[in-house]
């Protein structure tokens, strides 16, 4: 076990009040005195407030404290191996977080004019181009905030496109083992969807896509890798059906960081592929974000990428918002900045040789963990994998002990468990990605944790049923707090201490 | 650099496990036209200390709030921000995790979401707010999203403040446009620099969705909040508020005392550095009624299985990740880490500490506008009330500009690139970040 | 598991009692067993009308949502108050508390092709051991930040 599953001491044990349950009337951790200068308010004293009642009254220490308090429980890269699959949860390098905090970077705005912010531009200027290498694809935007976005904005990008060749049609295809965020993005850019399903090979194949492709569909959405971690071998030849009948290629390089080396989308049809900047380019997930989601194109799709465009004209460089084709902006300023420095950063730091070899052993360490877990784990399906792998709980079923039941029980053994139930194509999957920066010791360790708990399953199942046993709290009500949502703190509000 | 940490012994034994004899083995099921060609065609990797070198030799090319004078708003702002927030967001128990699925292991993050919540509730007035969307635009955008969900479908046309930040508008406008039954009208601003009311009720009717307007707007003016909702009640509207600036609200009734139906903003200004504009985060609060209709994460209170309180991500059955096509959105981050150091920065601040920061902004930014008024070169453009910007109109704006930048200083954001009768003024910014001799010195050099 | 005489069911998993020109709609022991808690339940309002085998509410779980298809064709007369506020009485009492609407409904013929409880209990056996293949296929959880 590692140190995480030690026990804690009696400080740490209780769950530390929220910030509005400490505290005294008056007390503050900010100083300030009042201003001498005199500026004439013109605030009207309708305009004003009294108060803000409930806000929190501490001193800094008692914050500092509540906030590491608070860290501690936390399970995180840094302290635990955590194999999420699609979510390529790799180290995030330091040496990111030292520049991204440079005042040369953290310190400047983003209407200043752009002669004073050369050196920003050219950092831009200059990832746009490596991205594009590294996709194969000809143009690309930085703006998307996240993933998701990146795939509202790609498919604003073909519905742009295909209006002007005179018809934005009605529908996109969707395999049933996508992210849910294609459909939703579809729905959101006005688009029907049509599921496909994989065969059970679990790729999809030229003829399914044959069969539901017309005139009506705008656009296929494939992510390759595919999420249960499989190569589309069929994609160039998806890509000739659906181009034959006038429709665009998504791709959906939320799996990217399996490729680099081993095949760019640009070369496989692909007319319109989103990168998350935080998988592939190591940039934190800090706890659900802030992502980056660049969307790169090819050329016939340039002109309707967002505003404003950086160019470069005689070594100064410039924003170009005259683009009568754009679809416009999609958010505000120029997207993510500080975490397209830190993908920058990683990337020139890894460099050709670096990068590509982050991708062969994303795909050693998965294939390591596919077979020496397949002594007590069902395989989901017997095809070579790439960057991740997924089980199911089929050989623990008949102890009575489930996919959730492991993924709890592997909590006690100190490790973050592998993403459950998705796909949803697969029953009871458990998907696992280990990511390029562990050693293979720590892959034994886990692959040692998951065996005893094939074992504990049958020899004592209930040990694994009510786990986790040793974490700060156990198995959480979700039905009560989705029948009765307590969402805010609120002063009358009985505390279930 | 390499983060990978297997040595060539390392790989063998691993070869030697799978069963096979070389790593190419692993894809050797590619197509073989797409292995051949994907080399990658970029330069070699570099040590910690030059990339460290390129990166601040890249960093020093741009001016910062330190080196310059910076008088800048319009939707980032330039503010003081306590060591501990840093000192927080950067521990890795923090930064490195994921978003809270396993909240045995994340009560943390989830119990720290549970406060911001809390908090953003207790700052706008409002019911319910969620664990925050990727920024202010795209939260105006999302707003507009969740009326045409509330609203009947004979309810389709939104009307927009012209005062309403001009990036806000143009990605409202970009996430409109493919949805054909939507309808997007605007509303001038008055000589005040408020939103023509007279006009915004003249335009209000029983098709009317929702009515947008900024506060503080982008000019920086107090909008009168009370005859606007006025109007939308009367014809069924849904208000949508929007704040760029939040700190604002340390000091301003908050929208919910205004009635807001949902109100929105960007966070970056409490506790986030300002980034070139992004990471920050964009706030989301509603009133509870609304609450399956919230679009993004939302985090709330139960009990484990001994009766201990505990936090967890909650009616997930809105997202994307379950209800797929028929989602609130397809949004799944909440820019969490930036969400998290506005916590810290709200909590560090307290009660007292935001009324007063906000009151500094207050007075600083006056007392900057008397002073500059009192230059020929420059006279006031809009009467209305105003937080911590307004703006001036200029003489001979081209050559002001020049002169403040010869001497580091950037006195504001001209306002002709959106509005073209605004083309000779500028939106000045005024914080706790700009010492009195600063405004000194730009009285002075405009005043040459 | 109880599959009441009396009541007719639906391959959708929804049970009816007629009552003369009434019918009363709810979902079965075994439906309301697959769910799970039932956290949120969506109702039509009366006077509504329902199409016959098209969706007229949902219900969810906590990581699940179900729409509920109407057995019979109607208009909606009464709708079951106490779900909104309190949906595990699904759970508690799926064939008593936990009806969910009341339907005028527009043709017999609609009942034609319901199952009786027999039927039913053979059906939901099928669908059990069907299910050992595909178990859990509509829970998702984890899932990429995005």
């Amino acid at each position: 076990m590692s140190e995480s599953s030690a026990i804690k001491p009696q400080s740490e044990a209780s769950a530390p009040r929220l910030l509005f349950e400490s505290g005294s009337p008056g007390r503050s951790s900010f100083y300030w005195p009042a201003e001498s200068e005199k500026g004439q308010t013109t605030i009207p004293g309708e305009f004003l407030r009294e108060d803000i009642p409930g806000f929190p009254e501490l001193g800094e220490l008692e914050v500092l404290r509540h906030f590491t308090r608070l860290s501690h429980r936390n399970f995180a890269i840094e302290s635990q191996f955590y194999p999420l699959g699609s979510c390529t949860m790799k180290y995030n390098p330091k040496v990111n977080e030292v520049v991204a905090r440079l005042p040369g970077f953290a310190q400047i705005h983003p209407l200043a004019p752009i002669e004073i912010l050369q050196g920003a531009m050219e950092l831009l200027y200059d990832l746009e181009r490596i991205l594009i290498e590294i996709s194969g694809m000809d143009c690309i935007s930085l703006q998307p905030s996240a993933g998701a976005q990146g795939e509202l904005t790609g498919l604003m990008l073909i519905r742009a496109c295909l209006t002007e060749k005179g018809n934005p049609r009605k529908k996109i295809i969707v395999p049933d083992t996508a992210h849910g965020t294609n459909p939703a993005s579809s729905t959101l850019c006005g688009y029907d969807v049509v599921q496909i399903s994989s065969t059970a090979r679990g790729v999809i194949d030229t003829a399914t896509v044959a069969k539901v492709m017309d005139e009506d569909v705008a656009a296929i959405m494939i992510t390759n890798p595919n999420t249960l971690g499989l190569f589309e071998r069929d994609i160039e030849a998806i890509a000739a059906v659906v181009h034959q009948k006038g429709g665009l290629v998504y791709l959906d390089g939320a799996n990217l960081n399996a490729l680099m080396g081993v095949a760019k989308p640009g070369h496989m049809g692909v007319d319109v592929l989103h990168m998350n900047l935080h998988k592939t380019f190591s940039t934190p997930h800090g706890g659900g974000g802030p992502g980056a989601g660049p969307v790169a194109v090819k050329e016939g799709l340039s002109e309707y990428l967002p505003v404003p465009r950086i160019v470069k004209q005689n070594d100064k460089f410039e924003l170009l918002e005259d683009c009568p084709k754009s679809i416009g902006r999609v958010r505000s300023f120029f997207g993510n900045f500080g975490i397209l420095v830190r993908a920058y950063t990683y990337i020139i730091s890894l460099g050709r040789e670096g990068l590509e070899e982050s991708s062969r052993m994303a795909l050693l360490n998965a294939n390591y963990i596919r077979k020496k877990l397949e002594k007590g784990y069902q395989i989901a399906y017997g095809e070579p994998c790439m960057h991740e792998c997924i089980f199911t709980d089929r050989l623990q079923h008949k102890y009575g002990v489930n996919t959730l039941d492991i993924a709890k029980r592997l909590l006690d053994y100190g490790f973050h468990p592998p993403t459950i139930y998705f796909p949803l194509v697969v029953s009871g999957a458990l998907m696992i990605e280990p990511t390029e920066t562990e050693t293979p010791e720590m892959l034994d360790a886990f692959v040692e944790a998951m065996l005893a708990i094939a074992q504990e399953a049958k020899e004592n199942p209930d040990v694994v049923k009510n786990a986790p046993h040793s974490t700060p709290v156990k198995r959480l009500d979700e039905a009560r707090a989705a029948r009765k949502p307590i969402l805010r703190w609120d002063p009358g509000q009985g505390g279930a201490e | 650099m390499r983060y990978t940490p297997h040595t060539p012994s390392d790989q063998e034994q691993m070869l030697r496990t799978i069963g096979i004899g070389s790593i190419e083995e692993l894809y050797q099921h590619i197509p073989e036209t797409l292995r051949n060609r994907a080399k990658i065609e970029l330069p070699g990797g570099l040590t910690e200390l030059a990339v460290r070198r390129r990166l601040a030799a890249l960093a020093s090319n741009n001016a910062t709030a330190t080196d310059w004078s910076f008088f800048l708003g319009g939707g980032i702002y330039h503010h003081f921000i306590p060591s501990a927030v840093d000192t927080v967001i950067s521990r890795s128990e923090f930064a490195t995790s994921y978003t809270p699925y396993q909240p045995e292991v994340s009560q943390g993050t989830l119990q720290a979401l549970f406060e911001y919540q809390t908090l953003i509730c207790q700052l706008t007035g409002m019911e319910i707010s969620n664990a925050g969307v990727y920024d202010g635009a795209s939260a105006a955008a999302e707003a507009v999203l969740m009326s045409r969900r509330i609203q009947p479908m004979s309810r389709r046309r939104v009307l927009m403040s012209r005062a309403l930040h001009p990036h806000y508008r143009a990605v409202i406008t970009t996430y409109l446009r493919n949805l054909d039954d939507m309808q997007l009208d605007e509303i001038p601003f008055d000589a005040s620099g408020a939103t023509d009311v007279t006009e915004l009720t003249r335009k209000l009717d029983h098709q009317s969705m929702c009515v947008i307007v900024g506060y503080p707007n982008f000019f920086g003016i107090i909008e009168n909040l009370a005859p606007i909702q006025t109007a939308c009640a009367g014809k069924g509207a849904q208000l949508v508020i929007v704040t760029p600036e939040p700190l604002a609200l340390g000091l301003l009734k908050p929208p919910g005392a205004w009635g807001a139906d949902i109100a929105v903003g960007e966070g970056q200004s409490l506790g986030v550095p300002m980034t070139l504009g992004g990471p920050g985060f964009g706030f989301f609060a509603s009133q509870k009624k609304f609450v399956r209709s919230l679009p993004g994460r939302l985090v709330g209170e139960t009990v484990d299985t001994e009766g201990r309180r505990g936090f967890v991500l909650t009616l997930a059955t809105r997202e994307q990740h379950i209800r797929r096509e028929k989602a609130t959105s397809n949004i799944c981050t909440s820019q969490t880490l930036c969400t998290l150091a506005s916590t810290v920065f709200m909590s560090l601040l307290g009660k007292s500490g935001m009324r007063r920061l906000a009151e500094v902004n207050v007075s600083r930014a006056h007392d900057a506008r008397d002073r500059l008024v009192s230059r020929p070169q420059l006279e006031a453009c809009f009467s209305g009330a105003f937080f911590n910007e307004f703006v001036l109109r200029a003489r001979n704006l081209e050559s002001l500009l020049q002169r403040c930048a010869a001497a580091r200083i950037v006195p504001g954001v001209p306002l002709g690139q959106w509005y073209p009768e605004l083309d000779d003024c500028l939106l000045i910014c005024v914080t706790e970040m700009n010492e009195r001799e600063e405004i000194e010195r730009l009285v002075g050099v405009i005043g040459d | 598991m109880e599959f009441p005489e009396g009541l007719k069911y639906s391959k959708e998993h929804e049970w009816v009692l007629v009552e003369g020109n009434t019918a009363t709609i709810g979902i079965t022991e075994f439906a309301q067993e697959e769910l799970g808690d039932i956290v949120y339940v969506e109702l039509p309002e009366v006077g509504e009308k329902v199409v016959k085998d098209d969706p007229f509410g949902a219900v969810e779980s906590v990581k699940a949502v179900s729409d509920v298809y109407a057995p019979v064709g109607g208009t909606v007369l009464e709708v079951n108050d106490v779900l909104p506020d309190n949906p595990e009485t699904i759970n508690d009492d799926p064939y008593g508390d936990g009806w969910m609407i009341r339907v005028e409904m527009t043709d017999e013929e609609d009942l034609k092709d319901l199952m009786t409880a027999e039927e039913y209990a053979e059906y939901v056996e099928q669908q059990k051991e069907d299910e050992d293949e595909e178990e859990e296929e509509d829970e998702a959880e984890d899932e990429e930040e995005k």
